[in-house]
């Protein structure tokens, strides 16, 4: 065998000169000659840490093995067994802070980890493109389950009781199904069609989506509990924050979801060829540190702003988005602010916005969260010209179900109480999972959380009869 | 899809459909709202329900032609199929016996109206409407908000009927004349604005329903949101009624305003454009 490249073996692009200015996919993904000449780097250990690290406890060597073997029918075998959504975690999971952060290969010094996430994500790509294998539907079902909301943690549970026997029906709020994969997550790093055929996958496992139902509003948690055998709440945690400050109803200003719903879901950006609008913006300002400014600032970007700026209360080195989205921020001309706190939004006599106050940070003494506080240094107020702001800087839980549902018990947060190990909220045949439980997470911790909770219903129901 | 059971046009651009929605007409309250999306180019607009009835299954809307995606709807006809509707949605209006109310609806603000008329009459109110309008043809429900109330004024801006006139107008006269214990006005902004100062005026209690540019209509973008009583509210989940007091209105018929340029530029370009798969 040949000697292991030190590197990951590389992934083709987009340049980003040409990227910023479209909504494509950033990165090609492997050919499987890439994948298995990567696949070979892998050292296949026995007791591999990193399935230990992968929140569904991918047999991860396994699938390696495959790719390496060509055999990707086996290889998609394998990675199913865990996971609903390959082609999806492979490209929007935090490998480097999951699987690749453990991998042994990686903790030698000179060599960088195997690319867990992009051979995942060759599997997956294989796997959307090969006919859907025609499943027979069970006569008679071994019980009803309503799973509401259709994201990554909705759609994950649907398909596992799916394969279990039960009959499955999800209801989503939306026009569409998919959650954050659908609205948030922009298609430059998650194309849509790749959505589409992942939860097109699901429904021909024989799962029925209900989109348009609100369910606190057109139907209620009584009705469901009275029809189904059990249910799993995976809403999501979509109620975005604002900060507050003077001038945050601006004409301008954006919350990230709105401004990411309006491109993603809507298309704003084909605007007039689909109906919703999206303002021409010229400068702009996103507020946040995580992977949804970045999809803000990028988006931004690509719908023709010139300056797009990104506003972080800390420093690099506590920024919670992904490195690599970071680095791909970098290149597209996204320009950083560092330890900068806006203080108001500035109107012009249109009552549109036209800047940002901004106060300059530096950091303090630890805080709860272990990160360095950061504080405020006196007069040292600047204002960025700005026709746009966005406030990335989180979301909570949407009060829409838990407002008609006062029964269900909740946590400080205000999220819904379930337990970890059993996804099991205060209310028999009642289970809950995902961002509705531990706040915004991601996309394989909401699926982690959907696997555990079908076999948990599975169980209940079969208990129960 | 959402079949269109019953269509007709109620003046040269108001138009009134009846819609096959058994779900949301089982659920569906006063003061409450949809969103619908025409067809798979469509934007997400809001609009109030009118009207519900839970035996046939279907629910009432009627908007008025402002822009290019109500343009578009109201070239549906009975028998077609809208692609998404989505609700009941907002909090409904808070129906109980006050006593007197006095009730105003402006233009196709009357049609958000009528649901509120009919449920507090039901609930034992002496019901006061006002309807304002532009001309005598503007003027819609009359006849059906005359069954729910004690008492119908009508105004127009011409005098073509009723009294000549605006709404704040006919309001002061009711309350010089007559104690009132709530009140509510929908319409224009500008109109319930001034209708919220002249009930402040005699602080008389007032509901104003707000109808900011929406997108979901859940809660998850805030792109309704208004300030009420000095905090952030979404229009969406929170409301869309609100006390008129405590709105501040200035922010609110400017965010009105954010996407002119857009919404103009692309009616103008619209015009004579194929309305995409209805039918």
């Amino acid at each position: 065998m040949a000697k292991r490249s030190y590197t990951k073996t590389p992934m083709a692009e987009q340049k980003a000169e040409v990227r910023n200015h479209n909504f494509s996919e950033v990165s090609f993904g492997y050919t499987l000659a890439e994948g298995q000449l990567e696949a070979s780097r892998c050292l296949q250990c026995k007791n591999a840490p990193c399935i230990a690290k992968c929140p569904v406890e991918i047999d991860i060597p396994g699938f390696i093995k495959a790719i390496e073997d060509e055999n990707l029918a086996e290889a998609y075998k394998i990675l199913n067994r865990y996971t609903n959504l390959p082609a999806i975690c492979g490209r929007v999971c935090p490998q480097e802070k999951q699987c690749e952060m453990v991998c042994r290969l990686g903790q030698s010094k000179k060599f960088e980890p195997v690319a867990i996430g992009r051979l995942e994500r060759l599997v997956g790509d294989w796997a959307i493109q090969q006919p859907t294998e025609k499943v027979t539907l069970p006569k008679t079902y071994k019980g009803k389950v309503a799973v509401i909301g259709s994201g990554p943690s909705g759609l994950t549970c649907a398909g596992d009781l799916a394969a279990l026997g039960f009959q499955v029906t999800i209801y989503e709020a939306l026009h569409l199904a998919g959650g954050v994969l659908s609205y948030g997550i922009p298609a430059f790093r998650l194309p849509k069609e790749v959505v589409q055929k992942e939860i097109d996958g699901i429904k021909a496992q024989g799962v029925t989506i209900e989109t348009n139902v609100v369910v606190g509003k057109t139907i209620t948690m009584t009705e469901i509990m009275e029809e189904f055998d059990a249910c799993y709440l995976a809403v999501g945690a979509g109620a975005p924050n604002f900060q507050g400050i003077p001038g945050s109803a601006l004409k301008g200003v954006y919350s990230s979801s709105e401004f990411l719903t309006r491109i993603n879901l809507m298309h704003g950006n084909q605007f007039p060829d689909y109906d919703t609008p999206i303002q021409n913006s010229q400068k702009v300002v996103v507020i946040g540190g995580g992977n949804v400014a970045m999809d803000a600032a990028r988006s931004a970007k690509r719908i023709g702003a010139k300056e797009v700026a990104i506003v972080y209360r800390r420093s690099l080195d506590e920024l919670p988005a992904r490195l690599e989205e970071y680095h791909h921020a970098v290149e597209e001309g996204i320009q950083f602010y560092w330890l900068t706190s806006p203080t108001e939004y500035l109107a012009d006599e249109n009552g549109s916005l036209k800047g940002v106050k901004c106060l300059q940070m530096e950091l303090g003494e630890p805080d709860e969260s272990g990160r360095r506080r950061p504080v405020a240094i006196a007069d040292s107020e600047f204002v960025i010209e700005a026709d746009t702001a966005i406030e990335a800087i989180g979301q909570g839980p949407n009060r829409v179900l838990l407002e008609t549902y006062p029964e269900l018990a909740l946590n400080k947060w205000g999220y819904v109480d379930a337990e970890e190990a059993t996804c099991q909220t205060s209310i028999p045949g009642v289970y809950a999972g995902g961002d509705i439980v531990t706040g915004a997470a991601t996309v394989i911790l909401a699926m982690g959380a959907g696997k555990i909770a079908a076999k948990e219903i599975a169980s209940y129901i079969e208990g129960k009869k | 899809m959402f079949k269109i059971k019953k269509s007709s046009q109620l003046s040269e651009n108001e138009f009134d459909f009846w819609i096959e929605a058994p779900l949301i007409a089982d659920k569906a309250e006063p003061g409450q709202f949809i969103i619908l999306r025409i067809d798979q180019l469509g934007e997400r607009i809001p609009l109030t329900i009118c009207d519900s009835n839970r035996g046939t299954g279907q629910i009432r809307i009627i908007f008025q032609v402002i822009g290019k995606s109500t343009a578009d709807l109201a070239k549906f006809q009975t028998g077609d199929n809208i692609l998404d509707v989505s609700g009941p949605l907002g909090q409904p209006t808070e129906i109980k016996n006050y006593g007197t109310v006095m009730i105003v609806g402006g233009g196709v603000g009357i049609a958000a109206i009528y649901p509120i008329v009919k449920g507090l009459k039901k609930a034992g109110n002496r019901v006061i409407t006002i309807l304002g309008a532009k001309t005598k043809e503007l003027v819609i429900l009359q006849k059906d908000c005359e069954i729910y109330s004690d008492e119908v004024i009508v105004t127009t801006d011409d005098g073509s009927l009723g009294q000549k006139g605006l709404v704040t107008e006919a309001m002061e006269q009711v309350i010089q004349r007559e104690r009132i214990d709530c009140s509510w006005a929908i319409g224009p902004s500008i109109m319930m604005k001034f209708c919220t100062l002249t009930a402040e005026k005699y602080d008389l209690p007032i509901y104003v329903s707000l109808n900011p540019i929406m997108i979901d209509g859940t809660g998850m973008c805030g792109g309704c949101r208004v300030t009420v009583d000095g905090s952030i509210k979404f229009a969406c989940v929170d409301g869309p009624e609100f006390r008129g007091n405590e709105v501040n209105w200035t922010e609110f018929i400017s965010r009105m305003k954010q996407y002119k340029t857009e919404e103009s530029a692309y009616l103008s370009s619209s015009q004579g454009k194929q309305v995409n798969t209805h039918g």
